[in-house]
């Protein structure tokens, strides 16, 4: 880390409620260029309600996110991917009925064609670079053997991989991970642990929403620990693992478990 | 193998062999008289891009049937104030037809689902009450557009065309098709056809095709990917609603007349039930939705209790009587009945339509050979679209 590290997402004052409910309380955060940002909490601390209020899926009531000094705010999803900040789902939000190979293409085309392009004339197979790329990402992924099959057809640890593959094909300033190992067996998290601390994403700028405390601290630079809509502490996994606010709130109890 | 067979060119040669021939292999099945030929070919354009916005998008439009209304009224139009060539008349309903597109599919792309089913069935349902009442002065209204002998034709005036007794036949450049009627009539279809479906071949394989599949798989995903989906839901609704009003245009000029019974909400309805009779989604599924819908109608419908009796001469008596008495609410006016049944049973046997009954009819045939061993190379740079997948919708 840097001795001036440069904030690349600030998350400032923000608030959200549903109904009577208040999932997001005045929540500060600032992420590090560079840095694997953990945040950890109970079932229902808000932690989605964050992630989604930062892609643009939901707006809330109230604060500001910065991103790369752009204020994100009311910005459709899909400027807000262009900006740079990339979004990996709980449940993989993958396109079944398409083969891999293309579910990979779909974001390398937009990295390139923005928005909207209409190039009905335009071949596929005369895409080569967009093809090669594709190809490349599918194989640092494993998944390259089945890049003609539907990616609905595929097992969930390999749909998971699947989606962080057309994450990281659009070389995001900012990835946002939501539980990228729920529901994985063992063997399957590390895989996915390795993958996310492999060349190609290990300096990539991260935030990862995550339960397994074995991803946590084997991924985390610094981790944020969000309890009923409040961020009570931001440390260092060293500092976390010693905190007893943390410890009361949140790893007591997962341990019991 | 596998490459070459599904490579542009190819298909096109064999596309057009196919369509232009329709006249001969066709003789057996008692469907090539000019009259069929032309709905085959002007139905299959209509459908090819109906699919465009429906197979691709999953976008069900209720209300297509609006733009081939629009197309024929334009047309018919063309030919009463402009001239009796065909061009010009085409052209103009691609273009008004696409500017209709424009704005009923920008109001209701708004929404999605059942919802967009439902506002498109509304503008459609306005379309035609403006068209059989409203618009009068325009459509007029019951009896529908037609040519009169005062028509003024100013571009024909100019060019110095005579005027004869009778009404004047619609032609392409005067000399190169002297009429529309019968086989002249088809082959322009057929012509076109061949274009239309060479467009409909590059869109279903360029990227833009790619992303409009993408977009029926999950817009969720496609708008947190970076694409703003609606302009692309938008362009695919005007180049169907093109589609449509070409398909209008053309059945304009071979018989120069409009009515507002081309909007009526069948109409709609029936384009759906050949693409989905056909294989949603597929390239070649639509039109042989189309051909097939086109062809029990006329058969069917034709089809009247002497010629059941003829049919089941060969029965004794008794169960030649039943016989006709039983088929024969399936026939005539009654046809509708086969095409339900029909549709149901592909519906609940084939979801992917005919085309998917092919592929398993293929996919059969290769296991019964040994062929099926050892899966072919996938050209992975082709689309998973063509002939050989039935349909993934």
């Amino acid at each position: 880390m840097s001795t001036t590290p440069n904030n690349i997402l600030e998350i400032a004052g923000v608030n959200k409620t549903f109904g009577g409910l208040h999932a997001l309380s005045d929540v500060n955060l600032k992420i590090e260029e560079g840095e694997t940002h953990a945040i950890i909490g109970p079932n229902g601390a808000g932690k989605s309600t964050l992630l989604n209020c930062c892609i643009g899926r939901l707006i809330p009531d109230s604060g500001s996110v910065t991103f790369n000094g752009k204020n994100m705010i009311g910005m459709a999803p899909h400027d807000i991917n262009h900006a740079g900040m990339v979004r990996i789902f709980q449940t993989p939000e993958i396109f079944p009925d398409l083969t891999l190979l293309h579910n990979v293409m779909i974001p390398a085309l937009a990295k390139r064609d923005g928005t909207f392009k209409f190039n009905p004339f335009k071949s596929l197979a005369s895409e080569k670079a967009i093809l090669e790329e594709a190809h490349a990402t599918l194989a640092d992924f494993e998944l390259d053997k089945f890049h003609d099959q539907l990616a609905g057809s595929i097992s969930r640890g390999d749909k998971r991989r699947l989606e962080l593959a057309m994450g990281i094909i659009q070389h995001p300033k900012l990835l946002l991970l939501d539980e990228p190992t729920a529901g994985m067996a063992r063997h399957d998290t590390n895989r996915t642990i390795d993958l996310l601390k492999s060349e190609r994403m290990s300096h990539m700028t991260k935030v990862i929403i995550e339960h397994d405390m074995h991803v946590v601290f084997s991924l985390a630079d610094r981790i944020s620990v969000l309890v009923r809509g409040n961020i009570i502490t931001t440390g260092t996994p060293e500092e976390i693992k010693n905190d007893p606010k943390v410890k009361e709130a949140y790893l007591g109890e997962s341990e019991d478990e | 193998m596998k490459k070459i067979l599904s490579s542009t060119p190819l298909i096109m040669l064999i596309f057009s062999v196919v369509v232009l021939s329709a006249p001969i292999w066709l003789a057996p099945l008692g469907a090539n008289y000019p009259d069929l030929l032309q709905k085959f070919a002007i139905f299959g354009i209509f459908a090819v891009g109906y699919n465009i916005l429906f197979g691709l998008t999953g976008y069900l439009s209720f209300g297509h049937a609006t733009f081939l209304g629009i197309g024929s009224y334009t047309a018919v139009w063309s030919f009463k104030l402009l001239t009796m060539n065909i061009l010009p008349a085409i052209i103009l309903a691609m273009i008004v037809s696409g500017v209709f597109a424009l704005v009923i599919g920008f109001l209701s792309l708004r929404r999605s689902g059942i919802y967009f089913s439902i506002l498109t069935l509304a503008f459609a349902q306005m379309a035609y009450s403006l068209a059989y009442s409203v618009l009068t002065p325009i459509t007029n209204g019951e009896t529908g557009l037609q040519l009169t002998q005062q028509d003024p034709r100013y571009l024909d005036a100019i060019a110095g065309i005579p005027v004869k007794d009778g009404l004047p036949s619609t032609n392409l450049f005067g000399t190169l098709i002297k009429s529309m009627d019968g086989y002249f009539g088809f082959y322009v279809a057929a012509v076109v056809l061949i274009v239309a479906f060479y467009i409909s071949l590059k869109i279903f394989r360029s990227p833009f095709g790619m992303k409009l599949r993408a977009i029926k798989s999950n817009q969720t995903r496609m708008k947190y990917t970076g694409f703003n989906t609606r302009p692309y839901l938008l362009t695919a609704f005007v180049i169907s609603g093109m589609y449509a009003g070409l398909a209008g245009g053309l059945l304009a000029s071979i018989d120069p007349l409009a009515g507002a019974e081309r909007m009526q909400w069948t109409a709609s309805g029936e384009v759906v039930l050949m693409t989905i009779l056909g294989g949603v989604g597929t390239l070649i599924g639509p039109l042989l939705g189309a051909t097939i819908i086109k062809y029990f109608e006329n058969i069917f419908s034709a089809l009247n209790s002497n010629e059941l009796h003829k049919i089941f001469d060969f029965l004794p008596e008794g169960m030649e009587n039943f016989m006709v008495t039983v088929v024969g609410p399936f026939v005539g006016e009654g046809w509708h009945l086969t095409l339900g049944l029909v549709f149901m049973i592909v519906v609940i046997f084939l979801p992917g339509g005919i085309m998917q009954g092919i592929s398993h009819l293929f996919g059969f045939i290769k296991r019964i050979f040994g062929m099926g061993d050892k899966p072919a190379p996938v050209d992975d740079t082709v689309n998973n679209d063509s002939v050989s997948k039935g349909g993934a919708s």
